[in-house]
């Protein structure tokens, strides 16, 4: 059982955070600057690059998520150092100073006027002081509630609406009060939920803002749909493993912010949340793009319920999977880090099973890897608005 | 063995959690919020995870499940029978 003397083993940030991971990350700016990236992280064993294919043209509120997710990945937590590579030094600079406000060694590197193999060198150099530095850091005993902990389900199917979604708000029932940081958001993904989302909300004004995000994300699909959404929402994943209608599949997502949390806020996506208790993230119900979201707004652990079986990961935020599935389990295993099928056969009850996700999610922030980094899943995929220009 | 569970008593489909279920199978199923058993006929083979019928459904007719709205059926729907796309659709988009 946890409590508020409950601590976990972390690395104690310059900025007061606590991270889980001691990543050395070499972090392109845009779609160009990957294969220097990669190349740094090649070259320097414990470094590691996180390739993605956005960067160029964007501009408005799309630019500015652009900004806010990669500065935001810079400076989680689990994140001890970066290196920095653009195609040209402006907006390298911008999220070099953007991370370099938490205090932690930062460098940026533009390519033009050097070319890839001048500045792979450069970098390189400083990624292998950096790795070097990084590995001396120790671990030190944190309170649970320099935790911070999001959640996101995927490939769901109706065994998650049942069982590992309610595993999870039982474990954010107990993690709650104890003053820990807590995410979820899938804003079309509660369509069909959203009064009982708005009914939780700790306000008036948090109330209005959520279904304002709600409102404002249905327009959207409103004005793009060309069907019901049959096959994107629910998925074909989801529709194969027994859900019919996004109004059940919503009814099972909510499952995961328990019986008793409040909403005590609402945030845009990859932005940080102020305070502990449970925040709403306006968001994309995609699994990589959520996830790379809250990993940019400092999330350090995530728990993931799945039905069918999603394999995803993330490169610096350690995402614990869970199923109720007994199939999923059975031939899906090596992906599955919590097993609570038991709860379906009446074998176990939800107190059980959230104390056991609990005590991996512990035993994943104190070091055990999950099994999607064991398994080398870094899914960094960046939220597109609009076109670029 | 549970073989299908619901959430809410007022429930009118319902979850099947084991694989292998066959048309005309007397299965056991556990009302979650009640913690209680109740007994029903599979009428056609159900694959883990897809629904099941609890009562006779008329086209037309809200879908019941953790005692809200899921959307309403598209044909009529037998008790045991398999409820899914076929059968359901959405009220939203």
């Amino acid at each position: 059982m946890i409590s508020n003397k409950t601590t976990f083993w972390g690395y104690r940030r310059e900025n007061g955070r606590a991270g889980v991971r001691n990543h050395v990350i070499i972090l392109p700016v845009d779609d160009l600057a990957n294969a220097a990236c990669e190349s740094v992280a090649n070259n320097i064993k414990g470094a590691m690059a996180i390739p993605h294919p956005y960067g160029r043209l964007q501009f408005g509120a799309d630019l500015e998520l652009h900004f806010r997710t990669l500065i935001g990945t810079g400076s989680n937590p689990n994140v001890a150092a970066v290196v920095v590579i653009g195609i040209e030094e402006g907006w390298t600079q911008r999220v070099v100073d953007g991370i370099a406000k938490t205090g932690k060694p930062v460098t940026g590197f533009g390519i033009e006027l050097h070319g890839d193999h001048d500045t792979i060198l450069r970098a390189s150099k400083v990624a292998k002081e950096y790795v070097q530095w990084s590995s001396e850091l120790q671990r030190v005993e944190c309170p649970i509630n320099d935790l911070w902990v999001s959640t996101k389900c995927g490939e769901s199917d109706t065994t998650s609406g049942c069982g590992s979604n309610p595993t999870v708000g039982n474990a954010f029932d107990k993690l709650e009060p104890l003053g820990v940081t807590l995410c979820f958001g899938e804003t079309t993904e509660i369509t069909g939920g959203e009064q009982i989302v708005a009914d939780r909300c700790a306000n008036g004004e948090v109330r209005e803002r959520f279904m304002f995000m709600f409102d404002r994300y249905q327009e959207v699909i409103e004005r793009h749909k060309t069907s019901d959404l049959t096959d994107s929402q629910p998925t074909k994943g989801n529709i194969a493993g027994g859900l019919t209608t996004i109004e059940e599949k919503a009814l099972g997502n909510i499952q995961k912010i328990g019986k008793k949390c409040k909403v005590i806020g609402v945030i845009d996506k990859a932005e940080a949340p102020t305070g502990p208790g449970l925040w709403f993230m306006d968001s994309s119900s995609a699994a990589a793009e959520m996830v790379t979201l809250l990993a940019a707004a400092g999330y350090v652990v995530h728990l993931f319920p799945t039905g069918q079986g999603n394999v995803i990961g993330n490169p610096i935020l350690p995402v614990v999977k869970l199923s109720a599935n007994p199939r999923t389990v059975r031939t899906m295993s090596e992906h599955i880090d919590h097993d609570c099928s038991g709860l379906l056969q009446r074998e176990k009850n939800l107190d059980q099973t959230g104390d056991e996700l609990l005590d991996v999610m512990l035993r994943t922030c104190n070091g055990r890897l999950t099994a999607a980094e064991a398994l080398g899943h870094r899914e960094f995929v960046l939220t597109r608005l609009y076109e670029s220009a | 063995m549970i073989h299908f569970v619901l959430h809410d008593p007022k429930d009118t489909v319902a979850v099947v959690v084991v694989e292998g279920v066959k048309a005309g199978q007397e299965l056991t199923g556990w009302i979650m919020d009640e913690d209680r058993t109740i007994s029903l006929k599979a009428q056609q083979d159900i694959p883990i995870g897809h629904k099941l019928a609890l009562k006779d459904v008329k086209s037309g007719e809200t879908i019941i499940k953790y005692g809200h709205d899921i959307g309403k059926a598209i044909a009529d729907i037998k008790a045991g029978a398999h409820a899914h796309v076929h059968n359901i659709k959405t009220k939203r988009w």
